[in-house]
């Protein structure tokens, strides 16, 4: 289940990362539509963290520590929305380097967080 | 206080908004990596464990500096992307050449490869981004 919904946000994270990478070579900012898509790959990673806590207190235990694993769950969540933030303040293409960079960050975390839980 | 009094001068407008994404990501990293391993295990790799605080400390500096801006921030920000790339590198070098000094690895070790070379690459670009402001900021 878990590992399941991590396949999934890294893969929306890397298409968040081409569609805003493709924004930022049209010399485009961030629009609407690139929003809506973080706000999607967002709740992925909300969806991934509840589900990690349930998993926690279901008496599961990650392979490499509970509390790297928690610390990873909160770095995904935090991931996207805090480049959405500064692609907001940057209203040129550079804003959308940023979030295309914020998804390819989520996508390493997503690497980590498999590895950590113990695929 | 008055309108004349001039605003600092931006360092994260266009790429610069890019470095403090990637400082900031550094600075997550490298401060609770380092706060875990200190807290749990510092007995195990002291000096890893002291670097990649220290690294992190260094980080959050440089995306003070850049969120902050003006001249002073500017110049502090060179300066310890200079200290950055400096220890990056001798890190780096240390870690290849004699790795038994490193039980595990650091935020820098062998040139920053477990976080695909961007503590290599950020200090470099970093440094050319704060050079090149100087002279469109300056009024």
């Amino acid at each position: 289940m878990l590992n399941a919904l991590t396949l999934v946000t890294g893969i929306a994270a890397l298409l968040l990362a081409a569609w805003c990478g493709w924004a930022a070579y049209r010399d485009q900012p961030t629009k609407d539509w690139h929003f809506i898509g973080m706000a999607v790959v967002s709740v992925l990673a909300v969806l991934q963290l509840v589900i990690g806590i349930v998993q926690l207190v279901r008496g599961e235990k990650p392979e490499q520590g509970t509390t790297i694993f928690v610390a990873y769950l909160l770095g995904a969540f935090a991931c996207v929305p805090a480049a959405g933030m500064m692609s907001l303040a940057e209203r040129t293409r550079w804003g959308s380097v940023t979030a295309a960079a914020g998804g390819v960050v989520l996508a390493v975390l997503e690497v980590r967080l498999y590895d950590i839980w113990g695929g | 206080m008055t309108a004349v009094q001039e605003k600092p001068a931006r360092l994260i407008s266009g790429p610069g908004m890019l470095l403090v994404w990637f400082y900031g990501v550094m600075v997550v990293g490298a401060v609770s990596r380092s706060v875990f391993q200190i807290a749990t295990d510092f007995q195990r790799a002291p000096l890893a464990y002291s670097l990649s605080a220290v690294a992190g400390v260094v980080y959050g500096f440089i995306t003070y500096s850049l969120v902050r801006g003006g001249e002073t921030a500017r110049k502090a920000a060179l300066v310890c992307c200079a200290a950055e790339l400096a220890g990056v590198l001798l890190v780096g070098t240390w870690t290849v050449v004699d790795s038994s000094a490193f039980p595990d690895a650091t935020v820098w070790s062998d040139f920053g490869m477990g976080y695909v070379f961007i503590p290599v690459l950020l200090p470099i670009s970093a440094m050319y981004w704060l050079r090149k402001s100087r002279s469109t900021v300056t009024p």
